[in-house]
């Protein structure tokens, strides 16, 4: 199950990547989510994988689209200059050495990873809350201001000017 | 059982895929979903930590990081948009007003 899942999400993760139009790149990433929502049912994470599909392949990417929608970009594909390229190519070299470096981070020992007691109703929105509203709580709060502060940042930016006549 | 280096692997093939689009594509919205795309990798790399050290605060990492996601995606559209009014381009390449 694992190898299907991670299979499909690298290959959507591609697709999308490589993608041009904005709108069929917001389609894969979406099957990208899913599949990692997945994922995280087999690693026993039920909220997470619930919060994954509600809150980025519903809210998010619908935001996405919406957005995509309205700008209704024009399609102009010219090529790109010989040093454009270059520097795709740069760009492509300097990932691929950090992905060898975290590869090698991830293949190294196993010994530093020591499982604590096993937690009653791992996963569950139960112990979330729980932690969340205990151990956490100070973040939590943090979170509602920052979301707060993020919905004000939003409307104010994409507002239109009403002082401005010429901007209708 | 699949080994935790299963899905750190994973997670790193993600977020290399996710940085190799930050670099490749000039359109900002992909940009963008790359980005989410690198945020998603790291939660599964919280989510699978989480898992193998029995310990449950991973799981409140990947809160976090989902909430910051969503604010940073609405801000961020918000200025692609008012961006998109001034400039009529979303290409990154033709956004230099910032360039000395």
């Amino acid at each position: 199950m694992f190898y299907i899942l991670g299979f499909g999400a690298v290959l959507s993760a591609l697709l999308m990547v490589t993608n041009k139009k904005p709108v069929n790149a917001a389609m894969c990433l979406i099957m990208t989510m899913f599949l990692l929502a997945g994922m995280y049912v087999l690693l026993d994470a039920h909220l997470m994988a619930a919060l994954q599909i509600i809150v980025y392949a519903g809210a998010i990417m619908v935001l996405f689209l919406f957005v995509i929608m309205l700008l209704n970009i024009q399609e102009k594909e010219g090529r790109l200059g010989i040093n454009k390229i270059a520097t795709q190519f740069a760009g492509v070299a300097i990932v691929g050495g950090i992905f060898v470096v975290i590869a090698n981070l991830v293949t190294i020992d196993h010994s530093l990873v020591k499982a604590g007691d096993m937690v009653n109703g791992f996963g569950t929105t139960k112990a979330v809350g729980t932690l969340l509203f205990t151990d956490f709580i100070l973040p939590f709060e943090i979170a509602s201001v920052l979301l707060l502060a993020a919905i004000v940042g939003a409307v104010i930016l994409a507002k239109r000017r009403i002082d401005n006549p010429e901007s209708k | 059982m699949v080994s935790l280096n299963a899905y750190l692997t994973l997670g790193a093939i993600l977020f290399s895929i996710g940085a190799v689009g930050v670099f490749t594509q000039r359109n900002v919205l992909i940009i963008y979903m790359c980005i989410e795309l690198m945020l998603n990798s790291v939660n599964l790399t919280f989510i699978a930590f989480s898992k193998f050290l029995n310990n449950m605060d991973g799981h409140v990492f990947v809160f976090m990081i989902m909430t910051v996601a969503a604010a940073e995606a609405a801000v961020g559209l918000a200025i692609i948009i008012s961006v998109f009014r001034n400039k009529e381009t979303v290409n990154v390449d033709e956004i230099n007003l910032m360039k000395g």
